[in-house]
């Protein structure tokens, strides 16, 4: 009888191990997880670890709609100058603590210095304080129209809402603890760099009830554990991994892999961005001959989208043209002002050259050779600026390196650059003020350097406005006048399908990568 | 010093990767600071020194971890792999070399130096996925990627390791049993084989007792001298395979100039460099009773 019973304990355990491992959700992220602070860093590794563990104020849904998140309910004094927000109950952190006000003013002061919108809006803050353990204010010197926007912010720098004692963490120093209130809880001490690093199921979380979207709504958890391979990178390796039913998600699989993974069995491909990525190519404005801005006018009527996106690409139905330094589709895409590069040839683009005076200086192209995912843009820039009769040095080097040296401001023949080329996600480039690129405040802006008092003033009244119209109207102001100026070149737009087991559903749709509301059966 | 040196003429900057996308100069330049960068390069070198001398490697860039404490994780995958691979090669190559020895000039001898010709040739990567293809995809008889501690018991242990031991000995095979052959084949011709076969010992006999051990001082010293081809090739083989080795950090570090980390595993592989060969030395003794220290 013991015998018996002995055998059904160690059966119904190995069931129960089996059930458990089946609530393992494997995950191949896009890159490797060094930096686990992201409010110190912009990296999207750190953003999607904060995803996680960590909770927002409020979230921004597939549509673009700012919604709350842990706010319950807010209000906004008649003269626009005190924001009065009170938490949702039960909020509580993974060591137990429940989530105050206190917590929440502390946190947002730590990301204020360190996010780029985060420090616009702090412009505007007087004061915050926290009246009641769950309620915080802000109290504006003046009124702004950012407010929402910021704290719903769903890409780097997001203002995750940390405890009190971490977010006192000086903002240039990275944190040590990695407690939140969101919906896993990180397991720091199966955390290998390279490896992988582990979230378990935070029992205590409570969703809301609507419905998730972007990273709005209700933020469920169906499995009981998730685990980041950190060290299958190989694009290769991920497409056999997945196939051989090793892993369950591949975030980013290089194009040329998605013919072989739609005849791979057991593998499905899910668009769960649909906004996607826009490519930029970037001039330095501090050198020749791009410190001209007739040069730039005629670079931007040579680099039409659809070569880079057809080489870059190559998938028709990933990739599509937009005339907008917005992203399209979102409230402030638009086409205004793009006719010098949207509407124009590459006859016009040599007319223009001829015209700007031009002297022969070399184009100074950085290539990494090492990233898929942009790595052919610079050939394709190289081959129509050549055509439009600049002379080009492609200069070819790792990722790390072109990083590196776009933050040099020296002259292209001391070790600096005049193009690199990039992809952002859609959020990061969706409006005047997320949109680094836009920035025009000389040497303190984004690598490149435009300096352009109108752009600057047009973005200050962007964030000072309120009234949606109006904004809209501005954010059109701003991008003709960055075409004009040539303060960068919109590439395109294209999207990078998810892969995963077809046993995986629940994917959120909306920018960015999140493992909420996942099931995996 | 010289790794030092090149590490910081090398173009890149850890505080630029740190600092992601969307940071600014001004970030960059903080970073920078934070990191000791901005101070001169003796100064930096000596740092590392004053940290050297007290038995610690830095702290990594990126992980905010003892560079030792990084090592001590990723030496176990590294370690396993490189004990099999060797495990593998020995017990494969020299029965093959000594065969081929013995059959000189014949198919056998031919297939074989057919065979150490190509392994020297193919890129480990591209028999990686061959294997992988074949052994895994088709048969389904290993996984693609991956690692097991031996923790987590000894059959996935093995399980996820055979695959890349048997990718990285190809190389490791070839040229010891071209080394084995040679070696072999020089013993064989020597005077006290003739009279070990005209004494009538088994052929047997003769080849293991008589040619292989006294052709045993250079194969050690190759097994030594590959240890270099094995540190490379594990730097591939754990990347295709996923296997988050020492190899995969040395990548990792690299690219993300993650200066303190490249040093002290170029450190700590010359230290097991210099180990194996010493040991490979002192081996000698064991090997030829005629060589004294």
């Amino acid at each position: 009888m013991n015998a018996r019973i002995f055998a059904a304990a160690v059966l119904v355990s190995l069931v129960a191990t089996a059930g458990a491992q089946d609530k393992v959700l494997r995950v191949v992220p896009h890159s490797n997880l060094s930096i686990l602070d992201p409010i110190w860093t912009t990296q999207f590794m750190a953003r999607n670890h904060g995803y996680m563990i960590y909770d927002t104020l409020f979230g921004t849904d597939e549509k673009n709609q700012v919604k709350p998140q842990m706010v319950d309910s807010w209000t906004v004094s008649p003269d626009k100058r005190l924001w009065s927000f009170t938490l949702r109950p039960g909020l509580e952190f993974h060591d137990g603590k429940p989530v105050t006000g206190e917590d929440v003013t502390a946190s947002i002061e730590r990301w204020g210095k360190r996010d780029a919108m985060g420090q616009k809006l702090m412009t505007f803050v007087e004061r915050m304080d926290s009246p009641a353990p769950n309620t915080f204010r802000i109290f504006l010197r003046e009124p702004c129209g950012i407010m929402l926007e910021a704290l719903g912010k769903p890409s780097s720098n997001v203002p995750f809402i940390m405890p009190k004692r971490i977010a006192e963490t000086p903002a240039d120093k990275q944190i040590e603890e990695h407690i939140g209130s969101g919906p896993y809880v990180f397991k720091r001490d199966e955390f290998k760099p390279g490896d992988k690093a582990v979230y378990l199921k935070n029992n205590k979380y409570q969703p809301r009830k609507e419905t998730p979207s972007g990273t709005t709504g209700g933020k469920h958890v169906y499995v009981d554990r998730v685990e980041w391979n950190l060290a299958l990178r190989d694009a290769q390796a991920q497409v056999n991994a997945l196939a051989n039913g090793e892993v369950d998600i591949l975030e980013r699989p290089a194009f040329e892999s998605y013919e072989q993974l739609k005849k791979a069995n057991g593998v499905v491909l899910v668009n769960k961005d649909p906004l996607g990525f826009q490519y930029m190519g970037r001039f330095n404005h501090l050198h020749p001959p791009f410190n001209n801005p007739k040069v730039r006018q005629a670079a931007l009527a040579a680099m039409q989208q659809e070569p880079f996106l057809r080489a870059q690409v190559g998938v028709k139905e990933f990739y599509k043209s937009c005339a907008s330094m917005y992203t399209c589709g979102t409230p402030y895409g638009t086409s205004k002002g793009s006719d010098v590069q949207s509407k124009s040839s590459m006859k016009k683009a040599q007319e223009l050259l001829k015209a700007s005076g031009y002297d022969g200086t070399p184009v100074v192209i950085l290539k990494p050779t090492d990233l898929a995912a942009i790595q052919k843009l610079p050939d394709v820039a190289a081959q129509l600026l050549r055509q439009a009769g600049f002379k080009v040095d492609l200069q070819a080097m790792d990722w790390n390196t072109v990083v590196s040296r776009r933050a040099k401001k020296e002259a292209p023949a001391q070790g600096g650059w005049n193009i690199f080329l990039t992809a952002w996600l859609a959020p990061d480039v969706w409006s005047p003020l997320t949109n680094a690129a836009l920035g025009a405040a000389g040497e303190k802006s984004w690598f490149g350097w435009p300096s352009d008092e109108q752009i600057e003033k047009l973005r200050d009244q962007f964030a000072r406005e309120s009234d949606e119209a109006k904004r809209k109207a501005l954010a059109e102001q701003i991008q003709v006048r960055a075409f004009e100026i040539g303060t960068h070149a919109p590439l395109g737009e294209y999207v990078n399908p998810y892969a995963v087991r077809k046993n995986i559903s629940g994917l959120v749709v909306g920018s960015g990568d999140t493992y909420w509301n996942v099931k995996k059966n | 010093m010289l790794v030092f040196l090149l590490l910081r003429l090398t173009p890149g900057d850890p505080a630029a990767i740190l600092a992601g996308d969307a940071a600014s100069s001004e970030q960059i330049a903080a970073i920078r600071a934070s990191l000791g960068l901005d101070r001169s390069l003796p100064v930096q070198f000596g740092i590392w020194l004053g940290s050297l001398a007290r038995g610690e490697l830095g702290q990594s860039y990126f992980y905010k971890m003892q560079v030792t404490q990084l090592i001590g994780q990723r030496l176990e995958p590294t370690f396993a792999l490189a004990t099999l691979t060797i495990f593998f090669a020995i017990v494969v190559s020299i029965p093959l070399g000594v065969v081929a020895a013995w059959r000189f000039g014949g198919w056998f001898d031919r297939a074989l130096m057919g065979f150490s010709v190509m392994g020297f040739s193919v890129p480990v990567f591209v028999l990686a996925y061959l294997l992988i293809w074949l052994v895994s995809l088709q048969l389904g008889w290993f996984p693609v990627q991956g690692y097991r501690r031996l923790a987590d018991g000894f059959f996935p242990f093995l399980h996820h390791l055979i695959l890349p031991a048997l990718t990285l000995s190809v190389i490791y095979i070839a040229l010891i049993a071209r080394v084995t052959r040679a070696s072999v084949l020089e013993a064989l011709g020597e005077d006290y084989i003739r009279t070990a076969r005209a004494k009538g010992l088994p052929e047997i006999r003769v080849l293991v007792r008589h040619a292989l051990a006294n052709a045993a001082v250079p194969i050690a010293t190759v097994i030594g001298i590959g240890i270099a081809i094995l540190i490379g090739g594990v730097v591939v083989t754990e990347s295709v395979y996923a296997i988050p080795g020492l190899g995969r950090l040395t990548v990792d570090a690299v690219l993300a100039r993650d200066f303190p980390t490249i040093q002290g595993v170029i450190l700590f592989f010359s230290f097991i460099y210099v180990v194996v060969n010493l040991v490979i030395d002192l081996s000698y003794v064991l090997l030829d009773p005629r060589i004294r220290y």
